[in-house]
């Protein structure tokens, strides 16, 4: 291999040396070993190269003498071949590898969410303030029945297939033991049940720890099958097939054997320090009567006390895909964007395949409502939902509930420096190295996250106030609440909203 | 009575808290001021090897064999907290010797510092434990038996 380094570091670190009291915390709080004081020179001396710009340093710096830029030394791009582009091919060039990459597609691609608007109520009918009148945001997620029905006494029947209560339309998306740290996943599950909402186990099984918090825990059931016995399905309050993976549509999970240390390796049901590679399709489902089979496989296994979820990748022919589902006997369907985080994809899947979540839910909305079949299923949504304005937006275009991850792992210090893959997460997150994860805890993260959930609890409050709508469900589908702004006509046809002024 | 405790679980051995305690005491309002080229004093001290670190400063005990052992009266309980007239120290490190827990140490200027939960430096609340960014210091009652 050649001896010439083609990539010049991303990042630089700026030291404002009249700052710096030489507490050597940024030393100390970097994994990837960026800073090092040199006692010789009684200062601190920074190698770029590694630099991932996860501001760890940044961050803990007591007096702010650090800041880290991107780096101005350009390659000669041009709007054809831009400097990643570039970069990508020497890398490749140098290792003969897939490009792997973590977090979700950062591709300039349209975000539907920005390009919707709310409406609110002015003169003709009254908005309502959440603050003095009830409003509610609590949501049921399972099968309903198709009519009222009444005993011989002439009482109604209430006798619900099995449903999940939350408490509002959010909650946390599967990620799994493994690709975060225990910590992360005592800060999920104690802000679920906290919160009257769930959290999900994703394809790692669920840490002996955690048994405790199951009823707010979704299990989920992956093709590699990692973690998965009678005693986990058991202690979940839901059981989710992961079909497809939003930030990865076709392939499976990649857990590099470096974060499959004791507890995972016990977790899963797998060796220490193997690789943790999931099949891309389930080896036992080639089709919708298959994914029926283990729908019902799991429900029998449970005694049908637990709704049954199946998580699918929004891709080209989602609605067909939903409609098949919600035929299969699954109580709920999970939608996955393109824009969903990962711990770890192939680049070039990440950002090139899949479809928008807020296209994909229109159409699959859209589409069950035609065929009759809509209250056979709950409908809950993912890859990318930022803020409660999304959820609000989603709620509009048809879905019962979102998924969050990102957020979630945001509110709990990811810097989003899409280095998941390399296990050395320095907030303590993505990572199985019990020095770094120590660096969670999970007092802070479980209050965090129940803050994040608990503003956007008020703000879905405040919008639907605005609106003059007082409950979740009357906001559900109701795309008359959302207008379009930029969009062309296949894109508000397929939405199911007129543009804004119309 | 509040004091501080430390979860060793949750300490990374940033040792964040010894400046923070060192610019706390140190009568500056600019830590670089305050910091830069200086020797530190704090009055707590991170401990521990590799595998495991932790805070260590004053327990403020019940029954302090320091203020008993200390010969000019300088150390003193003032409801509960044990505090230093340092005007009083004459430096002869007797409490340095008997403290079980190793938190008093000799200043700069040979009296014996030690921490005095910043009642009464105007930070209101100890600063170790407001600018630990783990909760592995906290300031909190927890009752007496549990010390």
């Amino acid at each position: 291999m050649s001896g010439i380094n083609y990539i010049y570091p991303d990042f630089e670190v700026v030291r404002r040396d009249e700052r710096c009291i030489r507490c050597r915390v940024c030393e100390r709080q970097c994994a990837n070993e960026v800073h090092r004081f040199d006692p010789e020179r009684d200062m601190l001396i920074s190698d770029e190269s590694k630099c991932v710009n996860c501001q760890r340093c940044v961050s803990l710096c007591p007096t702010r003498a650090l800041k880290i830029v991107r780096s101005d030394c350009r390659l000669r791009e041009n709007a054809n071949w831009d400097g990643d582009t570039i970069r990508e091919i020497y890398k490749q060039a140098a290792s003969g590898g897939v490009l792997l990459s973590s977090m979700g597609n950062p591709k300039p691609l349209p975000v539907y969410w920005d390009k919707l608007l709310i409406n609110a109520s002015q003169v003709t009918n009254p908005s309502i303030d959440p603050l003095r009148e009830p409003m509610e945001t609590r949501v049921f997620l399972g099968k309903k029945p198709e009519k009222l029905t009444r005993d011989e006494n002439g009482k109604l029947r209430t006798d619900l297939t099995p449903q999940l209560e939350l408490s509002l339309p959010v909650m946390f998306s599967a990620m799994s033991y493994g690709s975060i740290s225990y910590n992360a996943h005592a800060s999920l599950a104690r802000a679920a049940t906290e919160l009257g909402t769930y959290y999900n186990t994703g394809e790692g099984g669920l840490h002996e720890d955690f048994y405790r918090y199951g009823p707010h825990t979704i299990v989920q059931v992956a093709s590699g099958r990692f973690g998965v016995h009678e005693d986990f399905l058991e202690a979940g309050a839901a059981i989710e097939i992961k079909m497809g993976q939003g930030a990865k549509p076709g392939i499976g999970g990649h857990l590099p054997g470096a974060k499959v240390g004791p507890d995972v390796s016990r977790t899963r049901m797998i060796p220490e320090g193997s690789d943790a590679i999931s099949p891309a399709p389930h080896h036992d489902i080639y089709s919708i009567e298959d994914l029926r089979q283990l729908v019902w496989s799991l429900k029998e296994a449970t005694e049908h006390r637990k709704p049954v979820i199946v998580k699918v990748a929004a891709v080209h022919n989602i609605a067909a895909i939903a409609s098949g589902i919600a035929r299969s006997g699954a109580d709920i369907i999970a939608i996955d964007g393109f824009r969903g985080g990962t711990g770890a994809a192939p680049t070039r899947i990440r950002d090139h395949v899949g479809i928008p979540i807020e296209l994909a839910l229109a159409s699959v909305d859209q589409r069950l409502r035609d065929e009759g079949i809509r209250n056979n299923v709950s409908l809950v949504v993912g890859g990318s939902i930022r803020s409660s304005a999304d959820v609000v937006k989603a709620v509009a275009l048809g879905a019962d509930a979102c998924y969050i991850a990102t957020a979630a792992v945001l509110a709990l210090g990811c810097h989003l420096c899409r280095t998941c893959q390399t296990g050395k997460c320095n907030w303590g997150i993505a990572t199985q190295q019990p020095e770094l994860a120590r660096r969670l805890n999970p007092d802070i993260g479980a209050e965090r996250l129940t803050n994040l959930m608990t503003a956007w609890k008020r703000e879905i409050m405040e919008l639907m106030g605005g609106m003059g709508i007082n409950s979740i469900e009357a906001l559900r589908g109701n795309r008359l609440m959302l207008r379009g702004v930029g969009l062309n006509d296949a894109e508000l046809r397929i939405l199911g909203i007129s543009h804004a002024g119309e | 009575m509040k004091r501080v405790y430390v979860n060793e679980e949750w300490c990374l051995g940033c040792h964040l808290c010894e400046y923070n305690c060192a610019f706390a005491n140190s009568g500056e309002s600019d830590m670089v001021k305050a910091l830069k080229g200086k020797t530190l004093y704090p009055r707590i001290h991170v401990e521990g090897d590799e595998q495991i670190t932790y805070a260590v400063s004053c327990r403020h005990c019940a029954d302090p064999l320091c203020v008993r052992s200390c010969i000019s009266g300088a150390l003193h309980l003032e409801e509960g907290a044990v505090c230093i007239s340092r005007d009083k120290c004459v430096g002869c490190l007797t409490c340095v010797l008997v403290c079980p827990y190793g938190a008093i140490a000799p200043g700069p200027d040979g009296a014996a510092l030690k921490c005095e939960l910043c009642l009464s430096n105007g930070r209101g609340e100890p600063a170790c434990a407001a600018g630990c960014p783990n909760r592995a210091i906290v300031y909190e009652e927890r009752g007496e038996e549990s010390r």
